[in-house]
């Protein structure tokens, strides 16, 4: 056979076989957006956080540590919530590591104080006599190189000005160098006398880790303090009067609310969704509040269902089925 | 003989290069061992776990694993095309070239300049020489075939043409990357896709370094050490083409229950069930050789390396997709278990055949006999002991850690903590420590065996 005496042939005939599972798995993928969402709860890193990822990769932090909690009953008990793919939309490379010879760090941020973290790096074993983590004392001893910073997050698309990256390092300087800082006393212990007035590796290592699904943690929390309702209390619909959406609309009142407001929205099992009365508020904002979060005595929550986008589209339908 | 003495030089060269790198991995990974028990041996920065572990990875799969397939396949090359090396001038170059880049690497991993992400940890200047070192072989590779000879192209060729072809592919395409500076530069991939892309990769180094090149060397020299004509060729013409095309949808089963899309992770789940079965084409290929001759385990000194080795490849390639299904995958992945299955592969099957193979060729390449056939099968013990232990130990420390991580008491509380787990493993790690000893051991046998098998020592000659 040809194939078998060509040694070129084969070897374009192995590229093309390898090519496929490529193709699918791989390729492809990069081109959906689904598979790396950006969320605008999720923040890019300062650049003080950055120079803490690095050293974070630099000391092969990763090669221990796990950056990505599973969706498994223990794991959820022991770390926090599942890791959600939004998160990761800003990490160039991702830390999800391999191995957890210590514990996942995917929610590190917010979980002990920043003193805790100083007193930790710099000797675990202090802190936990069987721990078989290395003593990172010595990133104490060593003064933050913030140099590249700006090119760093200019190369990462940030979109961090100069001045921007030069007012985040200096508030940050000024947040760990203050007599108020509450963890003073934990990082001047650690911190020789003539590195305490700048900022550190340390510091900057530990300003990362607290970032650690920081976000997702502070958004949920928000959520549960209400503000997500107040703040959509403001928002107004993007598809007000918008044929297309009313239509789009219809269709998804028919799949998700029609069960229980009726065929018409004329109510049944819930309230009639035309006439001018509204249980929880009529404007756009009150009603995106309702269908997003629930309301209590029978509404569910659809936002992690139908998304934002969809909701309105919904109510853009609701408030035609009003103007009649 | 078509021999010219030079290209000889630069099979020596890249035999004595193997056993060098590899004695260097083999002690970084005996102090990363002990520095699991001794945290206290993270004595400076640039001896501490995160950076060690690296250069421990990187020293033996390109130190060591790529400098023994560059010395079988030169001399596989020459021998199965009946045709001198193609660019003999280039091959010496990629020599010198490959040591240099080696070492230097090796001081970058030290000092802490790394990507993060595994097996591909080195920055982009290093990436760029790789690339050159691999044009450079593949020169040669496809050079010596287009101008040979002998009209068939042996199977081992064929695996030795899909290396050239995966690596270039897989390396690149993973290293892509946006420079900052000199030594630093971030992925060219965001987040999950940079993770999805990454264990394509992984998944495929494996493949094209410890896998293909590696059936190469056990298609050829088995049956040349021997005597024995492989069992069939048709079956091997089967295994080459499933697993090359199987072996590149699979890399997402590092990912299993992570962010990644879930149909990616099936669908790697599925294809490295897939790959079972041309997995074991190779292993019946070389059990069937062997048959009505199995007597030359204990009469031929080479035959244990390579029918334990392509056990061991069994062994891995059925481990593999079993610890991919999502529920096992939920117990063992990020514990001591995958520990123990990398090493099953490296230490068992790719080390086995690459020691055996080299023994072959250096016996040829300096027209004498082995030293010693007696520390050959001290060697052979001590390695297929060490290993083992190695492996078992973890297999069970991995199900005890997976197990303490899901325990719940009756409340639905978690029954240990994480320290329980950090310290229940301790008497594992002092197993593995010892196991690791007993494999160095081996290793330094095999080394002085090699040395002088090439130099004999004149006084007692």
């Amino acid at each position: 056979m040809k194939l078998y005496e060509n040694p070129v042939l084969l070897a374009v005939a192995a590229a093309v076989v390898i090519s496929v599972g490529t193709l699918v798995t791989t390729f492809i993928p990069l081109f959906h957006p689904s598979t790396q969402p950006v969320s605008p709860l999720v923040k890019p890193y300062t650049a003080i956080e950055l120079e803490g990822r690095d050293i974070y990769i630099r000391e092969g932090c990763n090669n221990c540590h796990t950056q990505t909690v599973r969706p498994l009953r223990t794991e959820v008990a022991r770390y926090g919530d599942y890791s959600k793919p939004e998160e990761f939309a800003w990490d160039r490379p991702f830390l999800w590591g391999s191995r957890r010879t210590g514990p996942d760090l995917a929610r590190a941020g917010g979980k002990y104080p920043d003193s805790w973290h100083y007193r930790h790096m710099a000797n675990p074993q202090g802190m936990f006599e069987k721990s078989n983590m290395p003593s990172y004392a010595w990133l104490a001893k060593r003064r933050l190189d913030t140099s590249a910073s700006f090119r760093k997050v200019t190369v990462l698309g940030y979109g961090y000005g100069a001045d921007e990256v030069q007012r985040q390092i200096d508030g940050f300087r000024s947040t760990v160098t203050a007599a108020s800082y509450p963890s003073a006393a934990a990082r001047a212990r650690v911190t020789p006398e003539d590195l305490r007035g700048g900022i550190t590796e340390m510091d900057a290592m530990v300003a990362y880790l607290q970032k650690l699904g920081r976000d997702l943690k502070e958004a949920a929390r928000r959520e549960s303090a209400g503000v997500r309702t107040a703040a959509a209390a403001e928002a107004r619909n993007p598809y007000a009067g918008d044929k297309k959406a009313e239509e789009e609309g219809e269709d998804l009142y028919k799949a998700n609310c029609r069960s229980c407001h009726g065929k018409k929205a004329e109510g049944g099992f819930g309230p009639d969704l035309t006439d001018p009365q509204w249980k929880f508020g009529g404007t756009d904002g009150d009603i995106f509040a309702s269908i997003a979060g629930g309301r209590p005595g029978g509404m569910p929550a659809f936002e992690s269902m139908l998304g934002k986008d969809r909701i309105w589209k919904t109510i853009a339908y609701l408030r035609k089925l009003g103007r009649r | 003989m078509a021999d010219g003495a030079q290209h000889h030089s630069v099979v020596k060269g890249f035999i004595f290069s193997a056993v060098f790198w590899l004695l260097v991995g083999l002690l970084v990974g005996l102090w990363i061992a002990a520095e699991m028990i001794f945290p206290s041996l993270n004595l400076t920065p640039w001896l501490s776990f995160g950076r060690l572990r690296v250069v421990h990875t990187n020293g033996l799969i390109y130190g060591f694993t790529l400098s023994g397939i560059f010395a079988c396949s030169y001399y596989m090359l020459e021998k199965l095309t009946r045709t001198p090396i193609a660019f003999p001038r280039l091959a010496r170059a990629h020599l010198y070239l490959f040591n240099a880049a080696v070492l230097l690497a090796a001081v970058s991993l030290f000092a802490g300049i790394s990507t993060a992400k595994e097996y591909s940890e080195l920055e982009w200047p290093f990436d760029v020489v790789v690339v050159v070192i691999w044009v450079m072989f593949s020169a040669n590779v496809l050079g010596t075939l287009v101008k040979r000879r002998e009209k068939q192209m042996y199977v081992s060729l064929w695996f030795l043409i899909a290396t050239v072809v995966t690596v270039a592919v897989v390396y690149i395409l993973n290293n892509l990357a946006m420079p900052v500076n000199l030594l630093k530069s971030y992925s060219a991939y965001a987040g999950v896709n940079d993770a999805n892309v990454q264990w394509w990769f992984g998944h495929n180094a494996v493949a094209s370094v410890f896998t293909f090149p590696i059936l190469a060397m056990f298609y050829y020299f088995l049956p040349k050490s021997t005597g024995l004509p492989i069992y069939s060729h048709r079956l091997s013409i089967i295994a080459f083409w499933s697993l090359v095309f199987g072996y590149l949808w699979t890399g997402a089963h590092h990912l299993m229950l992570t962010p990644v899309p879930e149909w990616i992770q099936t669908v790697a789940l599925a294809f490295s069930m897939f790959l079972i079965a041309p997995s074991w084409g190779s292993v019946i290929n070389g059990y069937y050789t062997m048959n009505g001759n199995w007597e030359q385990m204990r009469t031929n000194y080479l035959t244990k390396f390579f029918i334990l080795g392509i056990t061991f490849y069994g062994l891995q390639t059925i481990q593999g997709p079993t610890q991919a299904i999502r529920a096992l995958s939920g117990l063992f992945h990020y514990t001591e278990w995958v520990v123990g299955h990398v090493h099953m592969g490296t230490m068992g099957w790719v080390t086995m055949i690459i020691s055996a193979s080299l023994y072959f060729v250096v016996v040829k390449v300096y027209g004498r006999d082995v030293h010693s056939v007696k520390l050959v099968g001290v060697h052979f013990w001590l390695i297929l002991v060490g290993q083992l232990l190695f492996s078992v130990s973890l297999w069970v420390a991995g199900i005890a850690q997976g197990a303490m991580w899901k325990a719940t008491n009756a409340d639905g509380s978690l029954t240990y903590t994480f320290l329980d787990s950090v310290a229940s493993m301790v008497p594992y790690w002092k197993i593995r420590l010892a196991a690791g000893t007993i494999y160095f051991a081996g290793i330094v046998v095999f080394a002085y065996n090699l040395v002088r098998t090439a130099r004999p020592k004149t006084a007692a000659a």
